[in-house]
């Protein structure tokens, strides 16, 4: 039983890790290999984007599991899937300036006005930027109480990553599905929600102790 | 980061080879079995050695490497599976799998309306009009483009055997509606069949065609097989495929894109770096095969020819 609890949170940990770091291996393996034969600037720019909307999701997805489950070692991944986000985030910007307008700025100009999904995107990304800074123990500590506060920005740069890809699209149909599974992970985190879900949680507890003593 | 050419993609035992390698590990990513979905039933990566198909009369195809431009040829792979073609799926590089088995014979186009001769048009006798080939640029909407050999006639020869009537202003075409067979007409959210639609005067132009075939082909299904349209100076969605019906009428037709999103998709849809799409950027588009992005040209590149049509209209009115 020991060994069994000392043992799930370092696999979660892995798991971790490898959710953090298969898209980009697969990615530069499949672009090594010429996979992406049609439209590579397109192909690494989706992906790059659509995985740090998972991992973004993903992060968020922690702590109403914890609270809906009990499980509470998932807290621990919050940060590491948070700072992944980041890093594909990071990747997805340089693709945008570099590999598909070649770092040229006067071209970028020309376009951008006309853009809004840039603008959002681009602002969401600073917002990660910003989180990814102060994401170390010692700016939480010098920060105190305003860190967890300021980490609440996080809701909205997720928000602004689902319009920044609705915006882009001819079809929002894709765009949407990711924005419920958001909306679902923000829902559960509204205090009446939070605490109804784990009434519920603590109630199914009582009715199997009572069940197993029966 | 290296950039590959097209001229340098793999050849095909290697990747099918690849491939099953692949299918060890792809559980992993899901889209990867997509690409490689489109590898497998891909025809020929290169054009020159492709059977000419027995059913069409067409010429051997291309007969250049570039377009007026200079501009070069997109790989017949590219323009064969990378298709936007939402009566199949929205992804562009599924199209091409889901439409493999898809019957585009026998076929028949209902040509009828406001016209003095109705008649309905087998796949013969589309090929007793004489084809031809057309190398045009197609622009989607969505910024990126292509350069395609297209084999097909003029729609105005089509039109002037059934005899337009005067008070006939537009065309409304319309594609096929078969769910069992193009499956992306199950999912609400569009309004299936697809319709676009013409004026008269750029219906009778000489540029646009309908096609049937591409690279000296018969089309293939993702393309739009057996015959589409092909407007070369207007957004790609306007280039309808797979055409069942062919009506003369007086009244603007409402596209399936107009229906869908009227203040982002209006019946004229001319290619024009200068009116953006209400979400995104036409300054710039993206050329499938090359590296960098080029600016976009208004009217396509086609504006000598095409923009008399146009005098006097508001473009930006007139989206």
């Amino acid at each position: 039983m020991v060994l069994v609890r000392k043992l799930k949170p370092r696999w979660l940990q892995i798991l971790t890790h490898l959710a953090g770091l298969l898209p980009l291996v697969w990615l530069l393996w499949a672009y090594w290999q010429g996979l992406f034969i049609i439209d590579p600037v397109q192909e690494i720019t989706t992906r790059t984007g659509k995985t740090t909307l998972i991992l973004l999701i993903l992060s968020l997805a922690c702590t109403p599991i914890s609270t809906i489950s009990g499980f509470k070692q998932v807290l621990r991944v919050r940060r590491a899937l948070g700072l992944y986000a980041f890093m594909y985030a990071s990747l997805h910007f340089l693709t945008f300036v570099g590999l598909d307008y070649g770092f040229d700025l006067d071209l970028i100009r020309y376009d951008i006005v006309d853009q809004r999904y840039v603008l959002v995107g681009f602002a969401a990304g600073l917002l990660l930027l910003l989180l990814a800074i102060t994401s170390t123990q010692g700016w939480q500590k010098r920060l105190g109480k305003n860190w967890k506060r300021l980490h609440r920005l996080v809701y909205l740069a997720s928000a602004m990553a689902i319009v920044h890809f609705a915006w882009q699209v001819k079809d929002i149909r894709e765009p949407l599905r990711y924005g419920a599974v958001l909306a679902l992970f923000l829902i559960l985190r509204i205090p009446g929600v939070r605490r109804a879900a784990s009434n519920v949680r603590y109630q199914l507890k009582m009715s199997r102790q009572s069940q197993s003593e029966a | 980061m290296i950039r590959i050419n097209p001229s340098e993609i793999t050849p095909e035992h290697v990747y099918v080879s690849r491939r099953k390698f692949m299918g060890g590990i792809g559980a992993l990513v899901t889209s990867s079995l997509v690409l490689s979905a489109c590898v497998r039933q891909e025809p020929s990566p290169t054009p020159a050695s492709a059977e000419p198909s027995p059913a069409s009369p067409v010429p051997p195809s291309p007969t250049t490497s570039t377009d007026e431009l200079g501009d070069k040829l997109t790989s017949f792979q590219a323009i064969t599976n990378y298709t936007n073609y939402y009566e199949f799926t929205t992804s562009k590089e599924g199209v091409a799998r889901l439409a493999q088995d898809f019957k585009a014979s026998p076929w028949t186009v209902e040509v009828g309306g406001l016209v003095h001769k109705p008649k309905t048009f087998d796949v013969d006798d589309l090929f007793k009009f004489s084809q031809e080939e057309h190398i045009y640029r197609l622009r989607c909407v969505e910024a990126w483009s292509m350069v395609i050999p297209w084999v097909g006639f003029p729609l105005a020869e089509l039109l002037k055997e059934v005899e337009p009537m005067s008070k006939a202003k537009y065309v409304r075409f319309e594609t096929l509606y078969d769910p069992d067979q193009m499956p992306g007409q199950k999912s609400g959210g569009y309004k299936w069949p697809y319709v676009e639609g013409l004026r008269m005067d750029e219906a009778m132009h000489d540029l646009p065609i309908l096609a049937t075939g591409l690279y000296g082909k018969s089309l293939l299904p993702q393309n739009g097989a057996p015959v589409r349209l092909v407007v070369p100076w207007k957004y790609g969605f306007k280039s309808i495929k797979s055409i069942v019906k062919i009506d003369l009428v007086e009244e603007m037709p409402v596209s399936l894109w107009m229906a869908a999103a009227p203040h982002e998709y209006g019946f004229y849809a001319n290619v024009n770096p200068d009116v953006s799409h209400p979400r995104w950027s036409q300054a710039t588009e993206r050329r499938i095969g090359e590296s960098k992005r080029r600016k976009t040209l208004l009217f396509d590149g086609y504006a000598e020819e095409v923009a008399p049509l146009y005098s006097g209209m508001d473009l930006r009115k007139w989206y």
